[in-house]
């Protein structure tokens, strides 16, 4: 088995592989692709969140047939952004359902022309009445989508948790919620269109997922396969804010270029891209748990709810996996989670690292320290009484057959953060200062791969082939965004053939060239794309030696030479692997049971946290990472993987607010929506344990959502440790600091 | 046809311009469009995110907040005058080694920035790397590796000796 030999390049940091281009800024994002004779386009967007469009004028101060103007009825095939569901407009046609909704699309030689011809185009409106929270859509008194205001709802169920309250001996209630947050990419949405009526349209953009352009694209403009080409441009960030709304300025572009005739170039300004593009879902947690006397769950029952905003978009299996992580890591024989998203008329919220997970994961951890306080237990012990183990069973009755070492991670987290000793030394110091110091602690898993049956469906697609120049390349519409895909893959197709890493690339990540490996979403890459790259390789060196009389043992140059052989007597170079799920998995789409995941990753996360009760800011001091993620590809990108999240789930839970005026973005710019800087970040301590997962590539599981995860419970678990006070929502601003804090010292005093 | 406008002489990198472009566009879009020099970027064009930060006669600023007529007589430095004959500098090789490029969006301007500190403290201390760095925005690395990239550029550099502390 490869994933126990001995590796030369796997494990290894062997530096990123476009990392030269990006260092000498020679990488080639789409604002930077220069093109004769382009033209520029904008959007003219709603300003009302939900209401009729009576008119449309255009004011005559502009000179109109210098412009190219695109409404839904330029539109030659559907009307609708293909995802899971058809129910987004590409261009409104009557109605809007959120402010910033797209109505109308210009397009001008010089864009300095368009901002003006933006403000002059007049929308009038007969407004209706728009559904703003959760509450408000729960209420249903106004339907703003389908028959009930639900885009999707699920009943796990295991045991009987009704059975249980009556004789339990600890019941404890609680309810969590969680904010938007903007994925803030430093790069903003963009794309370039081309249109011919020979070969159709061709697109290049800053993009997670080619085949998801492809598809929306093929409907829009009612084109064959063949017709539609897809080109991912250098892509400046991403984390789930590229997954599905790159579709929509895609097919907008390629809407002007085909009525102008020319080359179109739309690339958001930062306000633009904050007002009009996806955040992660707001979502409210209910947990009701049942204990026994010694602290052991015996039910666990979660009610959870997310704001969608205006279309369906991915908020079913955003819920999906948010259902599958909401009762944690723990052993629990009665569950029920009723789950339901919302519709309501804001910007249609989307994928973001995580995808449901850090909502689920948020409420459950800040509801095992409540627990712990309410029956007095240590929130640790409460927590390794009812840590998952192998052989037990999820809430789903997925046997976990892989090893589950959450106390060893446990145990080492505790000792890398010196955790017993510093809460008790806090506890010493607090009461005679002004700034009180906390330890808080999650537990959590991440699923890895798509939900349940989700990649048997996707059926993805993957290889490596030889150029006659002599280079392999690593054949997938994986793309690169940051997070090491380029790097990974080749690794393991070097590694797996027994080349240098400078024998392998990427072929280009263009539709017209690569097969399609699926989305480049859900922590998927380094272990379902990974093993179709490591089996193709394979593949591909049996293959040499089976028709090209290559050697058991044999250098680069026979390696290549052997390529020659091939290439003139057979032709062609490829070898293609198609996914092949792990034997026993089952999922019951119908019942919600079965083989959530094919794997977990496994994390504790500790937050040191000063709150200053002077100035009511809470700080992060140090920060410790604990994660078996299967085998780590590469420790340089593995670690900078966890950084960057848990910097993100800091920001999630003490920064990070998006401020909502009539159901749009108020704070849409980086003045007003605050991130974490270089002088927020904590020091951040991050530790591998590696099993390697025999169907990963080369042993990996999933790495990239686990890390935003688990900081917004660990940090207000801290709060809770260094002032006593308990918090149930993110994020969690000074101001709400000053609020909570001051209500119980308000109390005490009367 | 001749340009409407004044000619502005800069220096880029080493080589002198002449461009003719209005007075008040922006230092940023002058490097991209007149000269072609797309490795600065555009993060939020309100001097927020430094992913536009170039040095000016030893200064750092950001390109997105500049009218060009200001930089007239100016020596500019950009991410592409970094590399010595094609040759990455250390501090570009150390932002290899340690990790301190992801997407790469934030890159140009970080280096940027990290540049004109080393150049003032060739021996910055871990807090004055954050500072120094405090005006570019990075949403992928969470900064760390970054501050380990300056450090290694420091520690690896031959002459000098380093004076990195742990916060």
């Amino acid at each position: 088995m490869s994933t126990s030999e001995r590796t030369r390049i796997v494990g290894a940091s062997v530096p990123r592989k476009e990392g030269v281009d990006k260092l000498m800024g020679r990488a080639c994002y789409v604002d930077d692709i220069e093109r004769e004779g382009v033209w520029h386009g904008a959007t003219v967007r709603s300003s009302i969140p939900r209401g009729l469009i009576l008119s449309i004028g255009f004011g005559r101060h502009i000179d109109w047939p210098e412009f190219t103007v695109v409404t839904a009825a330029d539109i030659p095939g559907s009307n609708h952004i293909q995802l899971i569901d058809s129910d987004q407009p590409c261009l409104a046609d009557g109605k809007v359902n959120h402010a910033e909704e797209a109505i109308l699309l210009l397009a001008h030689p010089d864009k300095h022309k368009l901002r003006e011809a933006v403000d002059a185009v007049h929308i009038e409106y007969e407004p209706l009445p728009p559904v703003f929270t959760i509450e408000e859509s729960e209420r249903q008194n106004v339907i703003v989508w389908g028959a009930d205001n639900i885009f999707k709802s699920f009943l796990l169920e295991k045991g009987n948790v009704d059975s249980v309250w009556a004789e339990a001996a600890h019941v404890v209630e609680g309810e969590y919620r969680t904010g938007a947050q903007e994925h803030l990419y430093i790069e903003n949405n963009g794309f370039i269109a081309d249109w011919s009526d020979d070969d159709g349209v061709t697109v290049w953009g800053s993009l997670q997922c080619p085949y998801y352009v492809h598809k929306a694209l093929m409907a829009v403009f009612d084109l064959p396969t063949e017709k539609v080409r897809v080109v991912q441009t250098e892509t400046g960030g991403a984390f789930g804010g590229k997954e599905d709304y790159p579709s929509t300025l895609a097919a907008h572009a390629a809407l002007l270029a085909m009525k102008s005739g020319h080359s179109i170039k739309m690339v958001y300004d930062r306000m633009e891209d904050l007002a009009a593009t996806t955040k992660r879902h707001p979502a409210r947690i209910r947990h009701r748990t049942a204990l026994d006397a010694s602290g052991k769950l015996l039910a666990m029952e979660i009610d959870l709810a997310t704001d969608g905003g205006a279309y369906s978009t991915l908020s079913s299996t955003v819920l999906s996996r948010a259902t599958l992580h909401s009762p944690g890591p723990y052993v629990c024989p009665n569950v029920r989670v009723r789950s339901r998203a919302w519709a309501t008329n804001t910007v249609p919220y989307g994928a973001f690292r995580g995808f449901g997970a850090p909502q689920a994961i948020f409420a459950v951890e800040r509801h095992m320290d409540e627990i712990a306080a309410a029956i007095g237990l240590d929130p640790i012990e409460l927590r390794r009484r009812n840590f998952l183990h192998d052989g037990d069973t999820t809430a789903t009755e997925q046997v976990m057959r892989e090893p589950v070492i959450l106390d060893q991670l446990l145990d080492r987290a505790l000792t890398e953060s010196n955790y017993a000793a510093k809460r008790a030394q806090f506890a010493r110091e607090n009461p005679a200062s002004p700034i009180k110091r906390g330890m808080g602690i999650a537990a959590f898993y991440h699923g890895a791969g798509f939900t349940g049956s989700g990649e048997r469906t996707l059926n993805s697609l993957a290889g490596v082939d030889v150029t006659p120049q002599g280079q392999v390349r690593v054949l997938v519409s994986s793309t690169e965004y940051g997070q090491g895909t380029n790097t990974i893959l080749t690794q393991i197709a070097a590694e797996a053939i027994g080349l240098n890493m400078e024998d392998v690339v990427m072929a280009p990540p263009d539709t017209g060239i690569v097969p399609n490996s699926g989305p480049t979403v859900a922590s998927r890459t380094a272990m379902v794309v990974g093993k179709l790259i490591e089996r193709a390789s394979l593949q591909l060196v049996a293959l040499l030696r089976k028709d090209a009389g290559l050697g058991d043992d044999f250098t680069r140059e026979e390696f290549f030479a052997a390529c020659v052989r091939y290439r003139a007597t057979h032709g062609d170079i490829v070898s293609l692997c198609r996914y092949e799920a792990p034997p026993n998995i089952f999922w019951d789409d119908q019942k919600y049971r079965g083989e959530a995941y094919p794997a977990y990753a496994w994390s504790i996360h500790v937050a040191q946290l000063a709150v200053d009760t002077v100035t009511y800011s809470a700080e992060v001091e140090e920060f410790w990472a604990v994660q078996e993620v299967g085998r780590v590809l590469n420790p340089v990108l593995a670690g900078g993987q966890i950084e960057g999240g848990v910097a993100q789930g800091i920001g999630y839970a003490l920064y990070e607010k998006v401020v909502w005026q009539n159901g749009r973005m108020a704070n849409n710019q980086m003045t007003n929506y605050i991130m974490p800087t270089a002088e927020d970040v904590p020091p951040i301590h991050v530790f591998f344990a590696e099993i390697p997962f025999h169907h990963g590539g080369y042993g990996a599981k999933g790495i990239g959502e686990l890390p935003h995860d688990g900081p917004a419970p660990a940090i207000l678990n801290a709060i809770k440790d260094a002032t006593g006070v308990s918090f149930h929502a993110i994020p969690l601003l000074p101001e709400d600091l000053f609020a909570g804090l001051t209500a119980i010292e308000e109390a005490a005093a009367l | 046809m001749s340009s409407p406008w004044p000619e502005i002489n800069i220096t880029v990198n080493g080589e002198s311009h002449a461009v003719q472009a209005p007075p008040i566009k922006r230092l940023l879009d002058v490097l991209r469009e007149d000269l072609h020099l797309t490795g600065t970027k555009e993060g939020c064009g309100e001097g927020e995110c430094g992913s536009c930060s170039v040095r000016m006669n030893g200064e750092l600023v950001n390109s997105c907040l500049l009218p060009v007529l200001q930089a007239e007589g100016a020596c500019i430095q950009t991410v592409e005058g970094l590399a010595f004959n094609g040759e990455l500098r250390p501090l570009q090789q150390a932002f290899l080694a340690c990790g301190g490029a992801q997407c790469g969006i934030c890159t140009p301007g970080m280096l940027m920035a990290a540049t004109q500190l080393l150049t003032i403290n060739p021996h910055p201390s871990l807090s004055e790397i954050r500072e120094g760095l405090a005006g570019n925005l990075c949403r992928c690395t969470g900064f760390i590796r970054i501050f380990e990239s300056v450090i290694a550029a420091v520690t690896s550099a031959p002459t000098t000796e380093t004076t990195v502390h742990a916060r």
